[in-house]
């Protein structure tokens, strides 16, 4: 049987890979798939732990979590087609109407 | 639709083959009655005839919105758990749904006007508060991380769209797009939290939690839980370092849209805080919040003193005033309780009423929303502008106004607990803050307006929204008792240790609260 512990530290290492895309990278739908990334980091948390206590309400956990993140991504694709239509580019560099 | 979430989520706590109750159903009435206004605003939508479309939908929210009031104080009655210990209503969340449904009948009735000067289709405008609303009220009577992350997620969902809901006019399409983008990045965060806190307890009940964490030893998982946690919590609340994203939306966003979301998701997030850090007696907090509220403090009001723009300028305050709540946290749980519930309430009183006037004013396109444009004011439309001035006077923090007892119990409650520290840093805060509302004031009664800006006449809706919020801001500064009496018998209520439930309903009735009338917001003055 693995370890929790290795269940845990992939997990850890996919959320990082996820905050590393979002931070880095430039283009809208990339980052968009970052925040994806990190959520399924979390998902491997949740049943990881449940396995370890024996308890199912993480993976229930999980499968709410997948109805949020499908919900997320459906408003965020239209908030990014809205961005793209009256900006013609999908660089966050680009989007800087409002000063930050 | 929520019920059928939480219907879905029962088998979880494992209690058996029990069937809703009757007053399962009543716990949750207030989000049912807006799920359900929500969807037929939906549905009715591309049914009615496009000239009256507008205002009939307006109407259905404005009642909708009211009937969920009505559902409150009719839910407060039956207090205790609900659904398998997911819900919990008692004072605590009976306050807060309380301020943050009157926040929506406010928005609601801003809107009437604004959805006319910026031509917008309405239906899912007015679908969308009801729905959002109904997230919220749900996170704050919600008792389970999983309950609360969804119930997080319809208020987020619902004000990202809101956000860019001037979809033509690419400063709203980007504010929503940063609010996204960086709204589920923290999401993540807290999620990321929710479920090192399992790990840590094995539970994702707040009484379980606090069960767990109450013995001596506390696993280490469960510090970096809660900073986590806090990591998400802190980005809605707005909190420095957290706040980034804050001015850009608040100034892309449509204008009552902005009262909203300065508003009610805050005071939602703060009782999700609340009862996390004071009912889950979560550790390692103090800190935590020490630092956030001394970042947001100062970050919030020297970024507003160099602000030109008047929505950007408040997006700041509101920054600044996050962390006067902050500074209530850090203090010792009763009074620090009762000292945000006050606090939560005058900031919507004061806060909705002036974005009412910015929305207003604003005109076709918001093209009116920098501060030179406010010059003259006082001449061209003095009620107007003694309005804005009791607005703007009430978050400064003088006396008589609500802003003015919000800020003095924060800081007695942090003195009494020995911040002395932080007090002085939040004075001093206080005092840079009056600088740049007073700036305004100054603009509308000392200057001579440039050019020439339309001021039209106030419609029925905002000129009743000016007088309610008005007159709870003076409620609020001059007899404070009522509400501070019960705001701070929820808050020992909030305290007290909770025996865990086993499914059957507990009718933990405090005796108060089937005689306390729990009128504390917006509602008691309106009917003078």
């Amino acid at each position: 049987m693995v370890p929790l512990s290795y269940y845990l530290v992939l997990s850890a290492f996919l959320f990082a890979c996820g905050v590393a895309g979002f931070l880095l990278k430039r283009n809208i739908i990339t980052i968009f798939m970052s925040i994806e990334l990190m959520l399924n980091g979390v998902n491997l948390s949740f049943v990881a732990f449940a396995a370890q206590w024996g308890n199912l309400s993480g993976q229930i956990f999980v499968f709410f979590v997948m109805v949020v993140a499908a919900a997320e991504a459906a408003v965020g694709l239209a908030i990014i087609i809205a961005v793209y239509r009256t900006r013609d580019t999908l660089n966050v560099d680009r989007v800087n109407l409002l000063k930050l | 639709m929520t019920a059928m979430l939480l219907a879905m989520a029962s088998p979880v706590t494992d209690i058996g083959q029990r069937i809703p109750q009757y007053a399962d159903y009543v716990r949750i009435l207030p989000v049912l009655v807006l799920s359900i206004f929500g969807m037929l605003i939906m549905v009715l939508d591309p049914l009615i005839d496009e000239q009256i479309h507008s205002k009939v939908l307006g109407l259905i929210a404005f009642f909708g919105a009211l009937a969920s009031l009505a559902a409150v104080f009719y839910q407060s009655q039956y207090p205790g758990l609900a659904f398998w210990n997911m819900v919990r209503v008692d004072m605590f969340s009976t306050f807060f749904q309380v301020v943050i449904l009157a926040i929506a009948v406010l928005t609601i009735l801003t809107s009437f006007e604004y959805m006319d000067t910026q031509r917008i289709r309405a239906g899912e405008y007015y679908a969308l508060i009801l729905l959002g609303t109904a997230g919220m009220c749900l996170m704050s009577s919600a008792v389970e991380l999983v309950l609360i992350f969804i119930a997080l997620e319809i208020s987020s969902i619902a004000t990202y769209i809101l956000a860019g809901f001037l979809r033509r006019d690419p400063r709203s399409s980007e504010a929503s797009l940063k609010y996204f983008l960086l709204g589920s990045f923290a999401t993540a965060f807290f999620l990321y939290g929710v479920a090192l806190m399992f790990g840590a307890t094995g539970s994702t009940s707040i009484t379980e939690i606090a069960t767990a964490l109450s013995g001596s030893y506390v696993p280490s998982l469960a510090y970096i839980a809660v900073a986590l946690m806090f990591v998400g919590l802190g980005f809605k609340l707005a909190a420095a370092p957290f706040h980034v994203w804050t001015p850009d939306v608040y100034e892309g966003a449509p204008a009552p849209v902005t009262g909203f979301m300065s508003t009610a998701p805050k005071a939602a997030t703060f009782a999700v805080l609340l009862r996390v850090i004071f009912e889950a007696h979560v550790p390692g907090y103090f800190w935590l919040i020490w630092v956030a509220a001394v970042l947001s403090m100062t970050l919030g009001n020297l970024g507003a003193l160099t602000q030109t723009s008047i929505k950007r300028m408040l997006a700041y305050s509101s920054i600044a005033h996050a962390g006067y709540m902050l500074v209530a946290f850090a203090s010792a749980p009763a009074g620090g309780i009762s000292a945000v519930m006050f606090y939560a309430a005058s900031y919507a009183a004061m806060n909705v009423g002036a974005f009412a006037i910015i929305s207003h004013l604003g005109g076709f396109g918001e093209r009116f929303v920098s501060i030179e444009d406010y010059a003259g004011l006082a001449r061209r439309a003095p009620f107007m502008a003694a309005m804005l001035t009791v607005f703007l006077l009430s978050l400064i923090g003088i006396p008589a106004t609500g802003g003015f007892f919000a800020k003095f119990y924060v800081f007695s409650a942090a003195l009494q607990a020995n911040l002395v520290g932080l007090t002085i840093l939040g004075v001093i805060n206080s005092a840079i803050g009056a600088y740049y509302y007073l700036r305004v004031i100054v603009v509308m009664y000392m200057q001579e307006a440039k050019g020439d800006i339309p001021v039209t006449p106030l419609p029925i809706g905002v000129r009743a929204v000016l007088l309610i919020t008005m007159l709870t801001t003076l409620y609020l500064g001059l007899v404070p008792g009522n509400v501070l009496t019960y705001t701070q018998s929820s808050a020992q209520n909030l305290v007290a240790p909770k025996s865990p439930g086993n499914g059957t309903i507990k009718v933990e009735i405090d005796f108060h609260l089937s005689q306390a009338k729990p009128k504390v917001e917006l509602t008691a003055p309106a009917s003078r």
